[in-house]
């Protein structure tokens, strides 16, 4: 049995770390609403961009052959994949679930060679363990995520894919769907996807369209990027808050069972002296 | 016949623009483009230059903008510009403008010539369009 001195103190030390818990989840959860906002902003203009690439990739092909180099699909023999985490962990298993889903890929293409870019700093430190060779790592940038530094990932990725040093990339990261919930997506980024047109419209063209959609294709893949890092933010400050809170919790529960395991202890120790009085009183 | 179109400026990390406008002036990548209300359909890159636009609705230092690559879409009375940067006139330090340009003219201007010219041009562009935007709230 430890004593009273001993369970209080445990106590004590649990209230602390719920305080640090209920802490986090507050930050996380005022983050999560930043990083939404960051993620509605951005929208306006992936949306636009969807529909302009879209037009112009049909008017492209509709007059010529198509030969951008980001549109050719290559047999898979040597391939990108680039692995979104978070910084810092204490997120639940919002990493673990992305690097096992990043795992089970290159188990599941063992033939082909695997370049892993690895984005934030737990996704290095697990592949690093592994002994898996990096081709770039990029930490410091997924809090906060802006344009010129997805910009940045994005055209070293178009580059290696255009001197066909990789014949496809493929992005595994954490989408924000809602707050209970993850969602994990593989997606290929090149060679490029062209989204359907709902409508197709005959534009004037200022540039000829084969033009456009090589100006157009580079920074659809930017987007891409860019809105996977404001997604897999979004996540990681909600598994973040989930994660706290069942912390907090928990901590809680741990408190209600080590007061009442004091109680007893008072009790226990308040009876027993009460009985050496009764006793003492009796012996006289 | 419509009176307004929508004009919609929006740079990948937000929009800054979305309302109804009389006309507007766009700097297209080889020269600018005036758009008035029932435009034909119409796609095209962006340049570097000053996009203004009149309203009844917006203050003047609203109207002005700096922008700077991207791409022009006008359908049905939209017009959405995707920019790579955009910034209000109104939100441009002159001063700081100024001192960027000459940087970037001297770049430019270097000798031996920097290697990769392309890009030092675009840059001096920019830096232009964002010196214009300022001074046009200027006067």
């Amino acid at each position: 049995m430890p004593s009273l001195i001993d369970i209080r103190r445990r106590i004590r030390s649990v209230k602390n770390m719920q305080q640090i818990t209920k802490a986090m989840k507050m930050v996380s959860a005022a983050k999560l609403r930043r990083a939404q906002e960051r993620a509605i902003a951005a929208r306006p203009y992936g949306t636009s961009l969807d529909r302009m690439l879209a037009n112009v990739a049909a008017a492209a092909s509709a007059n010529e052959e198509v030969s951008q180099p980001l549109l050719a699909v290559r047999e898979e023999k040597s391939v990108q994949l680039v692995v979104v985490t978070s910084d810092p962990g204490l997120a639940g298993a919002f990493n673990a679930n992305i690097l096992r889903m990043a795992q089970k890929f290159i188990d599941d293409n063992a033939g082909k060679k695997i370049h892993v870019e690895a984005i934030g700093r737990k996704g290095r430190d697990y592949f690093r363990r592994r002994g898996v060779e990096l081709s770039g790592v990029h930490i410091g940038i997924v809090d906060k995520p802006s344009y010129d530094t997805a910009r940045k990932i994005a055209d070293k990725l178009i580059e290696r894919y255009s001197k066909a040093e990789v014949d496809a990339v493929y992005i595994c990261v954490n989408e924000f769907k809602n707050v209970m919930a993850p969602n994990l997506a593989l997606r290929r980024i090149l060679p490029v996807t062209v989204p359907e047109s709902a409508q197709n419209l005959d534009y004037i063209y200022e540039e000829p369209p084969q033009e456009l959609l090589s100006a157009l294709l580079p920074r659809y893949v930017e987007v891409q990027l860019y809105r996977a890092l404001l997604e897999s933010n979004s996540a990681e400050h909600a598994a973040r808050m989930t994660a706290m809170d069942a912390a907090s919790s928990n901590a809680g529960d741990v408190i209600d069972t080590l007061t009442l395991n004091m109680n007893r202890v008072r009790q226990a120790k308040i009876t027993r002296e009460i009985i050496e009085i009764v006793g003492g009183a009796a012996a006289l | 016949m419509a009176d307004t179109l929508q004009l919609q400026v929006a740079t990948p990390e937000r929009q800054l623009i979305d309302e109804p406008v009389t006309a507007v002036e766009i700097p297209g990548r080889d020269g600018y483009l005036g758009i008035l209300p029932d435009h034909a359909p119409l796609l095209g890159q962006l340049g570097a230059g000053v996009l203004s636009f009149s309203s009844s609705s917006t203050s003047n230092g609203d109207r002005v903008l700096a922008v700077d690559g991207g791409f022009i879409e006008v359908m049905d009375n939209h017009v959405r510009v995707l920019a790579e940067h955009a910034e209000f006139g109104r939100d441009i330090n002159v001063e700081e403008a100024r001192r960027r340009l000459t940087e970037a003219q001297e770049a430019v201007e270097r000798q031996p010539p920097v290697d990769n010219i392309d890009e030092a041009l675009a840059q001096m562009l920019a830096a232009q369009a964002r010196v214009d935007a300022a001074e046009q709230l200027l006067d």
